[in-house]
């Protein structure tokens, strides 16, 4: 849980001191001719706002699934490491590239540029759609090497941390679809940059996530 | 009168509040089914939420039944027993309790208390709604699986959980894990909605130390619960893996009828304390919002402004922040390491720093005040009684040494039910007699009330103080009968428990009472008025009652003040409501002067 505990607590920290930032010096009994206003800075549009706390919940359950991979580590003593195909390695450069198409798909509907930002937004949906084949050709090499889910708790762990990592991922092409889709119907170019940009930050975490299970997987 | 200017207007300037496009809705089904107004959502989660919750008190009506005279009714055996103790504490703690306060209280006055015409995504709204809904009916569709629903208790311990003898380890385990797992997610993208509209639709004035204190106990209760509602999804599916794929995240090595079953080395510690890392925050995830509202009703009810409004702010975070760190409490006697075991003893009882900063607030707010005693005041006052009667049992285990021996007696029944069952509940009536007028511009009826408040607390208090006799005098918890074990349970026992379902059966019929008040007061209450009870916040101050698609007319109200100002010195009423601008505040002399 120690891991949990300290994503929490940086978690906190940061939440603590935005409190005490709009709360401390505050006299809320006092009236005010005035319209007082302490609304989030312009940055923060409502989308971006709900993306971020949508992934400090996914966060948390990442946080508390590698708890539980330390900790049955711990407690039991049949752990038996997996061994770490190369495909993992390869998968790991197309969820980068995909990430990256995604990135200069952003650019591109920054710069006002559809031709763009439609190439490598598919660029970027085909390169996730490659890396979960990938995942689902380890999966199958691994069971077919005698790796089964049920035969240790490493093993169990695996299947269960990327495959989480892929659901995450599906939940994101959901998100694609309909951003293709609102494009190819015509949708306003503003609409069509957020919805870009979402995805993409939520790409970028789930790289950050998928490095961090990677590292793990390797280490352990 | 307040004077102006300070220095919070150093705060951004003032910005106009960008309109909401609502979803306008064009036929039966899209205004009252596959609604987007998130009045209608709530409400849909709240006749979800206590319809579930009476079947659950019919279920806990059937245990009384059992443990108050053993062997008398045929239709309980060992089996169902345990289903419905199971059933009864998973239903009440996250199908009721959670929904009601976060899906039904939430959706209803986020948007009206801080002046928005609606959640900030609808759509999403209505949708954390029908997961909600279809979680309910996978669970209840585990009643009609053979073997029935999952016994294994609330706390869905492995390795019971699903080995064999447990009743309802085929469907009813899996029914039951699913149907959690589409209540988180339906729970997230509700949670979401709530967060982001407190966040971003506050209207003009509305600073986040002006909003009322319900406001703020949604607030961080729906963050406490995003944060750990993962943690019992983890287990969840870890549970599902070890029981339909044979993994052992949770499973041990064992035998069961003779023959080894397939798992080895699983810890059932683990799911411990994933389940408790969700479990302890989920009692805060149900406080916070209640402390919320009975802070509102307190003030409303005895004219005053809240004791300490910024201290009721920080305690909430306060509390909010340690009920994550406390989780192992529930785990004392899992044979954890000592050092542990203090470590979280000293957590659970700092816990009981803020807790009791509010308890004091609460009770200075009612002194001297012009205390007012309708029904939701009662149900209030009420709670503070539950409250503090279970927060002091609370420091009695959370304490080591005294938690080993009452681990798993009717002391902890005793405790949790003072604390989080009828604390909350009666948080819940006091919100619903506090604001069912304005929900249906109906009064509730006063008679009808004020019986159903004494029954319930005093009956209530009949139930659960004597089962902390029980558990001093070592009855444990969850056993269907005591069997040969009976010459060691005094006589004392076996009276009190049929006294216990006595009083329980009473309640019970009370709450009846109550749902025919609920259903006759919508046609036949007293008109209500706009503001029956001259309460300030915004929702009150509504152009129309029950308010109408889009809360508010065409503009916004714009908020000046905090939501309470009762009894201002000098002012000619004893309240003066958010959007009412200084200049406009009528002074008493100015009034006398005018006659």
């Amino acid at each position: 849980m120690i891991i949990t505990l300290v994503f929490l607590a940086a978690l906190l920290a940061f939440f603590l001191g935005w409190i005490l930032s709009r709360t401390v010096n505050v006299e809320p009994w006092v009236a005010d001719g005035g319209t007082l206003n302490d609304r989030l800075p312009e940055i923060l549009t409502v989308p971006r706002v709900a993306l971020a706390i949508f992934l400090a919940a996914v966060s948390s359950l990442f946080a508390l699934s590698i708890s539980a991979y330390h900790m049955r580590m711990e407690f039991g003593h049949d752990w038996l490491a997996v061994p770490s195909p190369a495909l993992l390695w390869v998968n790991s450069a197309i969820l980068v590239l995909g990430s990256l198409a995604l990135q200069w798909s952003w650019n591109a509907a920054r710069r006002d540029d559809p031709v763009g930002m439609r190439r490598w937004l598919y660029a970027g949906g085909g390169l996730t759609g490659a890396f979960i084949i990938g995942q689902a050709l380890v999966w199958r090499d691994l069971n077919a090497g005698g790796y089964y889910m049920t035969s240790n708790p490493a093993n169990a762990f695996f299947y269960f941390l990327t495959a989480l990592h892929v659901l995450h991922l599906l939940g994101g092409l959901v998100a694609w679809v309909r951003t293709v889709h609102r494009e190819r119907k015509g949708a306003p170019p503003e609409a069509i940059c957020s919805a870009v940009e979402l995805c993409t930050i939520y790409w970028h975490y789930l790289l950050v996530i998928w490095f961090i299970l990677f590292a793990l997987l390797l280490t352990t | 009168m307040a004077e102006l200017g300070h220095d919070a207007t150093s705060y951004a300037p003032p910005r106009e509040m960008p309109e909401m496009e609502l979803p306008h809705s064009h036929s039966w089904w899209t205004t009252y089914v596959f609604s987007q107004d998130a009045k209608t959502i709530a409400i849909q989660y709240s006749v979800t939420a206590i319809s579930v919750g009476v079947f659950a008190m019919f279920l806990s009506i059937l245990i009384r039944l059992q443990l108050g005279f053993p062997n008398t009714f045929s239709l309980i055996d060992p089996s169902s027993y345990l289903q419905y103790v199971t059933m009864h504490g998973m239903i009440m703690v996250v199908y009721l309790l959670t929904a009601l306060f976060l899906g039904g209280f939430g959706n209803y006055f986020i948007p009206l208390m801080i002046g928005a015409r609606d959640m900030a995504f609808p759509y999403l709204n209505m949708l954390s709604f029908w997961f909600y809904f279809v979680s309910v009916l996978v669970l209840m569709a585990s009643f009609f699986v053979p073997g029935g629903p999952t016994g294994a208790g609330w706390t869905l311990y492995p390795p019971q959980l699903i080995s064999e003898g447990t009743p309802g380890i085929h469907g009813g385990v899996i029914l039951m894990m699913i149907s959690l797992g589409i209540f988180i997610i339906g729970f997230t993208m509700g949670g979401l909605n709530y967060i982001v509209t407190i966040l971003q639709y506050r209207t003009r004035g509305m600073t986040l130390m002006r909003m009322p204190l319900t406001i703020w106990g949604i607030f961080l209760a729906t963050m406490l619960a995003l944060l750990a509602f993962p943690a019992l999804l983890v287990a969840a599916l870890m549970v599902l893996l070890d029981h339909l794929a044979g993994t052992s995240f949770f499973m041990p090595a064992m035998f069961s009828m003779g023959e080894q079953l397939p798992h080895e080395g699983g810890s059932p510690l683990l799911f411990q304390h994933l389940f408790w890392f969700f479990g302890h925050p989920e009692v805060y995830i149900v406080a916070l919002p209640a402390f919320g509202v009975v802070s509102d009703i307190l003030a409303t009810h005895a004219r005053r402004n809240i004791f300490g409004y910024r201290m009721m702010v920080w305690a909430l975070v306060a509390i909010g922040g340690l009920s994550f760190v406390v989780w192992a409490h529930h785990m004392f006697v899992s044979g954890m390491n000592p050092y542990f075991g203090f470590l979280f003893a000293t957590t659970t009882l700092i816990i009981a720093v803020p807790t009791a900063i509010k308890v004091y607030n609460w009770v200075l707010t009612l002194w001297h005040g012009n205390i007012r005693l309708e029904l939701p005041m009662l149900f209030a006052i009420g709670f503070i009684f539950t409250f503090i009667n279970g927060g002091m049992t609370g420091l009695f285990l959370g304490n080591v040494t005294v938690d080993v021996p009452l681990a798993d007696t009717y002391f902890v029944v005793g405790h949790f039910h003072m604390v989080m069952a009828l604390a909350p509940v009666m948080t819940i009536y006091a919100a619903i007699y506090h604001w069912y007028p304005k929900i249906t511009g109906r009064m509730l009826n006063e008679t009808m009330g004020k019986i159903h408040f004494w029954v319930t607390f005093i009956g209530a208090y009949a139930v659960f103080l004597p089962m902390h006799y029980l558990g001093l005098a070592g009855v444990p918890r969850r056993y269907f009968a005591y069997g040969e074990t009976s010459p060691f349970i005094g006589e004392s026992v076996i009276t009190l428990n049929s006294f216990i379902t006595v009083a329980a059966v009473l309640v019970a019929a009370a709450q009846l009472l109550f749902i025919y008040n609920l259903i006759r007061s919508r046609k036949h209450g007293k008109e209500a008025g706009p503001n029956p009870w001259n309460a300030t916040t915004l929702e009150w101050q509504t152009e129309h009652t029950p308010p109408t698609h889009g809360n508010f007319g065409k503009e916004l109200p714009v908020v000046y003040r905090w939501p309470y100002d009762y009894s201002v010195p000098g002012a000619k009423h004893d309240f003066i409501p958010q959007n009412v601008p200084p200049e406009e505040v009528e002074m008493a002399d100015e009034g006398a002067a005018r006659k």
